[in-house]
Formats: C-alpha cells, structure tokens, sequence
C-alpha cells in the first residue's frame, strides 16, 4: 500500500511525540509550504531527498489522441523533481526484483 | 530564490509558534526520512492535491566510458519518479 499523509502522522506520533493535531497540521503544511514556494515561482531544494524545479515549456503541436485533431499544447509551466544522489544511491542499494513483465529478458 | 529544507523549517517554526523549533525540525527530517525509506523499498508515496512519487525501471545497458571509449555492462536499475498532483500543477502554471 502506498504511503499517505495517515501514515506520516502516525510516524510524527511516535517518532516525534507530537499530538495527533499538531502532527496533522504539521504534516499538511509541510506540503502546503512546498506548494506554495513552487507556485509563487521558488525552486524547493531537500539535501538527501531530492530537488523540484520549474520549468517554463513553450507552446507545441499536439493532437487529441481519440479524434486526430490537432490542438497545440499551449505555454505552460511544470515542476519537475530530479532525486538527490543519496536517494538515488539508496533506491540503486536496495536490489529491488524488476518488474514482472521484465523479468524474463533481464535474467537471461 | 530556492527555498532549502532549513528555510523550509524556518518557516513552518514561525507557523507553529507554540511547538519547540527542535521538534518541527526533527518532524521535517522523519518526513523526509520516511518518504525516502519508503521509496528505497519499492513503496509508492501518494499526497492527494501534491502529488505522487514511484520508481521507474531502467533495463540493463551497455553504457560507455567516456574517458576510455570502453564499454562497460551497466545493471538494470530503478529510479525516483514524482508526478505533480493537478492542484499542484493547476498552481505552479500561470497560463
């Protein structure tokens, strides 16, 4: 099961010994606080965890994938997360099995 | 213009006055640990409004030395992936 906002409350119960409604308030402004850095146009850097940019696309062709018309994708700007090399490290060191549909070909 | 994780602390401290500033950082490096052990588990972090962080696969390669021009077998790997939630995407675009 994915991990939630739940989860991260109850880990801040225990880990932490907030009380569950500071714990909640915490946990929510603690996203809230990165959302809004990023919406007001400021990059979010967390050393260890990983770094969400924006990026500024320009216009484009594209197509409405059901009917074949063409409608450009209009300006807009994106946030991107590039991982930190301590998560990326970790994720690598963890050996996870490749996925199901993969796992022929790479155990050959 | 970046906001860092301290400020990010500083500024949450601020918010939650009442809270010894000890305790909001240590709550904000759980977090992060937390959602870093996580996804080093294969475990997907879902934050509804935020958005959602998975592994993405990358099958075995031949990758090159670029000193050498040598190639070297490279090993199937997972890497981080987030996907911004559309109340994010809908805020951070001023279009």
């Amino acid at each position: 099961m994915a991990l939630t906002k739940a989860d991260m409350v109850e880990k801040l119960l225990t880990e932490v010994g907030l009380g569950r409604k500071d714990a909640k308030e915490l946990v929510d402004e603690f996203f809230e606080a990165i959302k809004s850095a990023l919406a007001s146009g400021s990059p979010i850097k967390l050393s260890g965890f990983g770094n969400f940019d924006l990026r500024d696309k320009r216009q484009r062709p594209g197509r409405n994938p059901k009917t074949g018309e063409e409608i450009p994708v209009t300006a807009r700007r994106v946030v991107t997360f590039k991982a930190g090399q301590k998560l990326k490290a970790r994720v690598e060191q963890s050996r996870l099995e490749p996925p199901p549909h993969q796992r022929d070909e790479s155990a050959g | 213009m970046t906001v860092t994780k301290s400020e990010l602390i500083e500024s949450l401290a601020a918010r939650f006055s009442h809270l010894p500033p000890r305790d909001i950082e240590s709550a904000v490096k759980v977090l992060i640990e937390y959602m870093s052990d996580a996804l080093s588990g294969g475990r997907r972090i879902e934050i509804r409004g935020f958005g959602s962080f998975s592994l993405h696969y990358r099958p075995p390669r031949l990758g090159r030395n670029p000193k050498t021009g040598e190639s070297v077998p490279l090993e199937s790997k997972y890497v981080p992936h987030f996907r911004p939630g559309k109340e994010l995407r809908d805020r951070v675009d001023k279009h």
